[in-house]
């Protein structure tokens, strides 16, 4: 077995202990974005620095994905192809952000609903790597 | 109302669905030339032309087959706007006073499937399509759900919407799918993106649709029944909207594009959602006709469940809606799509609809079109 490896560099803290989703915030006007970036879209400055984003979020809105994605540019297993959750979870006070689901179950899922960040092995790329994503857990507490 | 400028005054359609032994370029040609027959002119009369296709090539390389006149002809790329801007940008020439006659076009030839998305040209890191979130198809998904839980719309209105597209392109020998399905069998098929199902998407296709504008004074020169354009607008999205392929949404709501673009119309045409007669909205899928129906202007957020149960949107109710079918029933030829909606009005608005002619004489139609990254455009035309 390989080493794990980030689905791509700079979009989370990756090694680390408490890994978080890297966005960027704008030091004008305060918004803040994800993956991070340069450039405000909100006031148009250019003057943006990195932020952790936060862990914990609620479900803004989601749906399930039922047929396997074109590959490319999908990178998933498409032999074992399972449908999968995808949604918004608003970031209090930061950003809404887009990911996958660890549940593709649509009675589980709830709008505004707690949610907590995870990190999941995707797929194994050519070099034996596991790749690492991240995805959104309904939170254990609700 | 303000006094138009621009005429149409003369509309060529190449079938939309599948067409093996063509094309796209060649969906395209056939469009212009039934547009130039329409309006009894021949090729050489047109001084120039604006064009477009995402996915069948440059529409410039057309004049090799239509004939080498030197005219102006600029090519368009602008998503699922591109249409919509070849329109905009003719209207906008004429308008101007630098040309009397010309021609917008739009055509295209797809793969099967949901559309594959390239997400370095979108912008998007490689990471997105990866990780399975480029699928212009999420979008809808999560739009509606949303949607649905604010204002209360029910999984039977997306079923009659989609219901209503089959039945009127039964009446457009233009369309792709033209088998009536019943609601029940719509709500039955395959979820590919909850709760979306199978029969209330549209698919990518092919097509062609090509458009003879003309100043308004000079426009019975070409024909009796000249349509008028009130008003072309295309815009982007702001802060705080909701768009297709966004790994992130601002933590601020805000307006989408749609009701951007259609104030900007009604502000250019001097009317109000209230003048007009029939639409061609967006719907991309059932979704998306509901939704928009509200973003343009016609009606309150959540009006729509009312609307769809009592069938208000149907041919013969009181505001038609995609009357030849819409995306759900001709399918998404990217480059022609917005221009078939205007098609489609110009048809209703000279009584030329045939079977799915909207009763009591209309006079003023309305099109919408949107798509990635987060456009829309919006045109009203007046008889």
């Amino acid at each position: 077995m390989g080493t794990q490896v980030p689905i791509q560099e700079g979009l989370f803290t990756w090694p680390s202990e408490d890994p978080r989703l890297i966005g960027s915030e704008c030091n004008q006007c305060g918004a803040v974005l994800f993956p991070a970036q340069s450039g405000c879209p909100k006031c148009a400055s250019d003057d943006t620095k990195h932020r952790e984003l936060g862990k914990r979020g609620s479900l803004w809105t989601w749906t399930i994905q039922g047929f396997p994605p074109k590959a490319p540019p999908y990178a998933g297993d498409l032999e074992n192809f399972e449908p999968f959750g995808v949604g918004y979870i608003e970031l209090p006070g930061e950003v809404k952000v887009e990911a996958r689901l660890t549940t593709a179950d649509k009675d589980a899922l709830k709008i505004g609903m707690e949610m907590d960040l995870q990190f999941l092995p995707l797929y194994v790329d050519d070099d034996g790597n596991e790749v690492i994503t991240f995805a959104f857990s309904p939170a254990q507490e609700q | 109302m303000s006094t138009p400028e621009v005429a149409i005054v003369g509309i060529g359609m190449h079938p939309f669905g599948r067409t093996p032994e063509r094309s796209g370029q060649e969906q395209g040609v056939y469009a212009v030339r039934k547009a130039l027959a329409d309006a009894g002119i021949e090729w050489k009369d047109v001084q120039f032309a604006f064009g477009g296709s995402a996915a069948a090539g440059a529409a410039d390389t057309m004049v090799s087959k239509l004939g080498l006149t030197g005219l102006q002809f600029i090519n368009v790329a602008n998503g699922c706007a591109t249409g919509g801007s070849a329109l905009f940008s003719a209207y906008n020439t004429i308008a101007s006073g630098a040309y009397d006659l010309g021609i917008a076009i739009g055509y295209d030839k797809h793969e099967r499937g949901a559309f594959r998305v390239n997400t370095k040209a979108g912008g998007l890191g490689d990471w997105y399509g990866k990780n399975g979130l480029a699928l212009t198809t999420q979008f809808f998904g999560m739009k509606i759900n949303r949607y649905m839980q604010q204002h209360d719309i029910s999984h039977s209105s997306l079923a009659k919407v989609s219901a209503k597209a089959f039945r009127n392109a039964e009446h457009n020998e233009n369309a792709w799918r033209r088998q009536p399905i019943p609601e029940e069998q719509i709500l039955e098929s395959d979820m590919l993106s909850y709760p979306l199902t199978k029969f209330m998407f549209c698919s990518p296709a092919e097509g062609g649709v090509a458009l003879l504008l003309a100043r308004a004074d000079k426009a019975h020169k070409y024909t009796d029944t000249p349509i008028y354009l009130n008003a072309a607008a295309v815009r982007s999205r702001r802060w705080g909207s909701f768009e297709v392929m966004s790994p992130w949404i601002a933590i601020d709501d805000g307006v989408g594009p749609t009701v951007d673009a259609s104030k900007a119309a009604f502000e250019i045409a001097g009317m109000g959602p209230e003048d007009i007669d029939l639409a061609q909205l967006q719907d991309t899928e059932a979704g998306a006709e509901i939704m928009h129906l509200a973003e343009n202007g016609f009606c309150e957020h959540g009006e729509q469940e009312r609307m769809m149960q009592q069938g208000e949107t149907e041919i013969g109710g009181r505001f038609p809606v995609n009357t030849d079918g819409g995306c759900l029933a001709n399918g998404e030829p990217v480059g022609a799509s917005g221009l078939r909606q205007v098609y489609e009005n110009v048809l209703q608005l000279r009584g030329q609809a045939g079977k799915r002619q909207v009763p009591n004489d209309p006079k003023v139609a309305y099109t919408h079109v949107y798509g990635a990254p987060g456009i829309s455009g919006v045109t009203i035309l007046s008889r």
